[in-house]
């Protein structure tokens, strides 16, 4: 392996390693959303019922693969480490990339609490199945605490094991099916008996979607592996669109399995934690059951792994630019990492998973992550507008330009009418959270960013200005 | 065992964040703030053919 230590004297840069490449991409993206498949989406069919979550899961599979399409043309032409907030500082403003960088780092951080935490616990379900009682808080942090440590030894090797056990905890959902006997609908599923029409409702299919998100929640975080990719124009958008075909295929068997071996009752309980794993326990199988359970497990760990990489990024990104301290914008000159921003995000990620109540930590993630896919369609429309389809060399063009970016501003109002229905009061806070953290920027922080230095691509001068 | 695993859990999580704090003030001390900060985006000295600028 190539040594790239950077002595104490040396004039060269400390930059991130770009030594990743499509399945790392896949594994970071796939990674932390396939635990939306074993855990979260269920909660829409208790405001919808079964169908009503389908149809929710389809609706979100269109607004995701909209923005799997925006994020494909634009990060593999703007191939920097912050992603989205990156994005945005380069085509629409300082105050738009402030908010997105702060979306980005809540949606994540939020997004990885929940996951440790749910590691945590199911480690303490695993030993009582055993007849054992422990405490979960140990667990969640000894997971946070191998996961802080691989992450800050190097992005390679913390990508490399995203996608192995990724692609462990998706054969589980593979193996489920087919133990399920799909080709003989009767022999074990009883979808005849057990779904219903919609118990609510179109109303309640519309309050099914801020769950019916769940499925691909963070695909949109491959962006953040930008600058570490060896080939930005090839990798992302396949590893992208690879992970986004991937969840619609594991959302779609999920929810086949799920909704013919339980009650839609009993799937969208309040306390129904992991209906994949309870999928596998009511088939009477030990192995399937087994199986699910490491499923799970792995899933949520590599969620959390996605997570502490992502969040750190962006807050790194975000540091370079001074945007906050540039403290936060160095890179270990050992392992190539942000080593600062993963370290300072540790406590934040541990007070979350161990004080606050997963469903909260949950509304928090998916509220940052619909505002920033709300900033998207703007995203795309200012990227062609100051730079048409052949003025700059981009790595991926994606079709139909401009419709994908309609259907998702509107997908994304939609779902935060969703959204608004059950938790109204958390998404005014967060708004108000928002706009004070943009007056705290605009109005002292601002006075403190690199200005000169914010555009780093070589493209020529946007049309129009 | 399962009595001791949790207190075995908090060991371990304390020793590898002992660890991390031990090197992030290696780091800290052994190197200028300004090469640690010397970063920029889109810039990789391994592939210099297909870094940016």
């Amino acid at each position: 392996m190539t040594d790239v230590t950077v002595s104490p004297t040396s004039s060269q840069p400390v930059n991130l390693l770009k030594v990743l490449g499509p399945v790392h991409v896949w594994g970071l993206g796939v990674g932390i959303v396939l635990v939306g498949e074993f855990m979260g989406w269920n909660y829409g069919v208790g405001k919808g019922g079964a169908f009503g979550a389908l149809v929710a899961c389809f609706i979100s599979g269109l607004l995701y693969t909209c923005v799997a399409m925006i994020d494909s043309e634009i990060t593999s032409t703007v191939a920097a480490a912050g992603g989205q907030y990156a994005q945005a500082k380069h085509t629409i403003g300082p105050l738009m990339a402030f908010n997105v960088g702060l979306f980005m780092v809540l949606t994540y951080a939020m997004l990885g609490a929940a996951d440790v935490q749910v590691a945590g616990q199911l480690i303490q379900i695993g030993a009582q199945n055993l007849g054992h009682t422990i405490d979960w808080q140990p667990w969640t942090i000894l997971c946070l605490a191998g996961l802080a440590l691989l992450n800050y030894r190097g992005v390679f090797a913390t990508l490399t094991v995203n996608f192995v056990i990724t692609a462990v905890a998706f054969l589980t959902i593979i193996i489920l099916f087919v133990g399920v006997q799909p080709w003989n609908p009767t022999a074990v599923l009883l979808h005849k008996d057990l779904l219903t029409g919609l118990p609510y409702g179109w109303i309640g299919v519309i309050a099914a979607l801020h769950f019916g998100i769940w499925y691909y929640l963070g695909i949109e975080g491959t962006c953040q592996a930008a600058e570490e990719v060896r080939s930005p124009g090839r990798a992302l958008p396949l590893g992208t669109m690879s992970g986004m075909i991937t969840l619609l295929i594991a959302a779609a068997l999920t929810w086949y399995v799920c909704s013919g071996l339980l009650p839609w009752e009993y799937i969208g309980w309040d306390s129904e934690l992991a209906p994949l794993y309870d999928a596998a326990k009511v088939t009477g199988s030990s192995f399937l059951t087994v199986a699910l359970f490491i499923g799970t497990l792995l899933s949520a760990i590599a969620s959390a792994n996605g997570c502490v990489n992502d969040s750190a990024r962006a807050w790194f990104s975000m540091g370079r630019d001074r945007y906050l301290p540039e403290w936060f914008g160095a890179v270990h000159p050992a392992y190539r990492t942000p080593f600062r921003a993963i370290l300072f995000l540790m406590p934040i990620f541990a007070v979350f998973a161990l004080y606050i109540p997963l469903a909260e930590i949950i509304t928090f993630s998916i509220l940052s992550g619909l505002l920033n896919y709300t900033f998207m369609p703007l995203n795309m429309w200012s990227f062609r507008k100051k730079w048409p389809v052949g003025t700059i060399r981009r790595g991926f063009e994606h079709p139909f330009h401009p419709f994908p970016a309609i259907l998702l501003m509107a997908l994304c109002v939609t779902t935060f009418f969703a959204v608004y229905l059950g938790y109204g009061r958390q998404l005014l806070a967060m708004m108000f959270f928002y706009i004070v953290a943009s007056l705290w920027f605009a109005f002292y922080r601002y006075r403190y960013v690199r200005r000169g230095a914010q555009f780093t691509m070589s493209w020529p001068r946007p049309k129009g200005y | 065992m399962w009595e001791v695993s949790g207190w075995a859990a908090w060991i371990l999580s304390a020793a590898i964040f002992a660890w991390l704090i031990y090197d992030f003030f290696k780091i800290n001390i052994g190197y200028s703030e300004s090469v640690l900060t010397s970063s920029r985006e889109g810039v990789d000295e391994l592939f210099p053919a297909e870094g940016g600028r």
